[in-house]
């Protein structure tokens, strides 16, 4: 009686584990997954849609997206809201990219300006290798690779006294951007790095305590900004520039002149360039707000409170 | 014989283990700061960690190494306190040299493995040396007697691990959201020399008391005979 009792408990139990099994497998189907020296990495597969993601759990840690039938296209918001740095300098030489995800950004540029020469640093190299390898991440005379910490990078080219004419910082880690890339001191030491019309682009979503924090440092180092965001998602681009701001009118000659190329990409530079806020007319943060700098960064503790 | 006299001092043996207690404490903190104070030159990678935990536990070896000989030479409370006074100044180079120092080892040095080694060595070995001196004397002028050295030393041990966990936690959880890393640094050190500069009062009262009290038990002898 007992035992019998026990085989259908057994048999229960068995048959909920195979249909939890069966039913996340539909979700998603994870193709690699790794432990590298920083976090685990995850590419998973849904529908033709090809993603990588740092931790399992937490769902907003989609680091990168690709259509498996169609790589060119770009899937994620953010990355289209960072084609509104053209409209500050329509003409990226030398493009720096600080955080490399599944290399999506990096072939997206390369195709639209096939003689740029774009650098991509990677903390963690086994992250360049999944790009490599499931996200067809290119690498050729133009494109290049670096498994590096940013900020010594970056550091590093400016004592080169290296120039670059677009800088992308999308460096996270599984919670936020690690903190050191986040100070008065980093964000100072990159905007050395800019040439004469150097337009630097921060993908951001704080929506905590943070924000402030954060767009007080930016303001501290650039002077006024532009915050680039829609409403269908949370991330804000900040656009910063070592030179005043563009007029309006500019901006809005400098998409149309750029649309039609960035069509076939998905980019809709025109509906873009609508959601550039300068920080001259919309401050939505507080004066006097402390700024973080390498002696005072608790960047991922502030990011916890809401 | 002087340990014997130390020990009839009520208060002194609770006034050893908060010091051990606080030692512990700003050891881990100061090693919990160091992956702040290197990260802008040397980056956040896992070998940060690597150099940092080398120093400490590298130095802390020596360190206890050092205390152990100099407790076998006059130890007194007096000392112990001048190890905390020292202490409390080796600090201090972490929060006012970090920047010059670290700029030299980032420019002198490419790979960042061995420029992370070297600036934690050259930040944190003196200091962690002499806190690491702090145990081995605290069990000198503790132990009385020899069947109770063990559990005397496990208490210490227990102690000073207590303050290290504590002084990991409380900094990492809270003080970094309050205070700049150069101002912790600095309460550590304002905490090591006033520990040390007490315990000194400390002895130097109780030996004034001692004093009076034997002359007077000399004097009554004398009278006797």
């Amino acid at each position: 009686m007992n035992k019998l009792s026990f085989t259908l408990l057994i048999g229960v139990v068995s048959a909920l584990l195979i249909s939890l099994g069966l039913s996340t497998k539909v979700i998603a189907k994870t193709i690699h997954s790794e432990r590298s020296l920083y976090r685990n990495i995850l590419v998973e597969e849904n529908k033709g849609l090809r993603c990588l993601k740092f931790n399992v759990r937490s769902t907003k840690t989609q680091q990168s997206c690709m259509l498996v039938d169609d790589p060119q296209r770009l899937v994620f918001n953010y990355t289209k809201m960072l084609f509104s740095s053209l409209l500050i300098n329509p003409n990226p030489e030398r493009i720096l990219i600080i955080g490399l995800g599944g290399g999506t950004m990096s072939n997206a540029l390369h195709h639209i300006y096939p003689k740029a020469t774009i650098t991509n640093v990677e903390i963690d190299p086994a992250v360049i290798k999944v790009a490599r390898n499931y996200f067809s991440f290119l690498e050729n005379d133009h494109i290049t690779a670096v498994a590096q910490d940013g900020r010594i990078f970056v550091k590093r080219e400016s004592i080169k006294k290296q120039k670059y004419d677009w800088i992308i910082l999308d460096a996270f880690n599984g919670d936020y951007i690690p903190e050191h890339l986040m100070t008065q001191e980093f964000l100072q030491e990159a905007k050395n790095l800019l040439s004469e019309n150097g337009v630097l682009a921060a993908n951001t979503f704080s929506v905590s305590d943070l924000y402030t924090y954060e767009s007080a440092t930016y303001k501290s180092v650039f002077g006024d900004f532009f915050n680039v965001r829609n409403s269908n998602n949370s991330n804000r681009i900040i656009l910063a520039s070592a030179k005043p701001l563009p007029t309006h009118d500019i901006i809005a000659a400098r998409a149309k002149a750029l649309s039609e190329k960035l069509l076939p990409f998905n980019v809709d530079i025109t509906e873009i360039s609508r959601q550039m806020i300068s920080t001259t007319t919309t401050q939505d943060w507080p004066k006097n707000s402390p700024v973080l700098t390498d002696q005072y960064s608790p960047a991922n503790l502030l990011n916890l409170k809401n | 014989m002087t340990n014997k006299k130390n020990n009839n001092v009520p208060w002194q043996n609770p006034l050893i283990y908060l010091l051990a207690f606080s030692s512990g404490f700003c050891i881990m903190g100061i090693e919990l700061l160091g992956g702040r104070i290197l990260a802008p030159f040397f980056g956040s990678s896992v070998h940060i960690w690597g150099s940092i935990i080398t120093v400490f536990m590298l130095s802390l070896s020596f360190g206890y190494l050092a205390g152990g000989k100099l407790s076998t030479k006059n130890a007194s409370l007096n000392r112990y306190g001048l190890i905390f006074i020292f202490a409390g100044i080796a600090v201090l180079p972490v929060a006012f040299s970090s920047e010059w120092l670290m700029e030299a080892i980032f420019l002198a040095v490419e790979d960042t493995r061995y420029g992370s080694l070297l600036a934690s060595m050259a930040l944190f070995f003196v200091p962690t040396v002499i806190l690491g001196m702090i145990s081995p004397y605290s069990v000198r002028l503790l132990v009385t007697d020899k069947d109770k050295s063990g559990q005397v030393a496990g208490f210490l041990y227990f102690v000073s691990t207590l303050g290290s966990a504590l002084g990991t936690i409380i900094t990492s959880f809270y003080l970094v959201l309050l205070f700049e890393v150069n101002d912790i640094i600095m309460v550590f050190s304002t905490a090591l020399i006033v520990l040390g500069v007490s315990a000194m009062i400390f002895n130097r009262v109780n030996q004034q008391k001692n004093n009076s009290n034997n002359s007077s038990i000399t004097l009554q002898e004398a009278a006797h005979e």
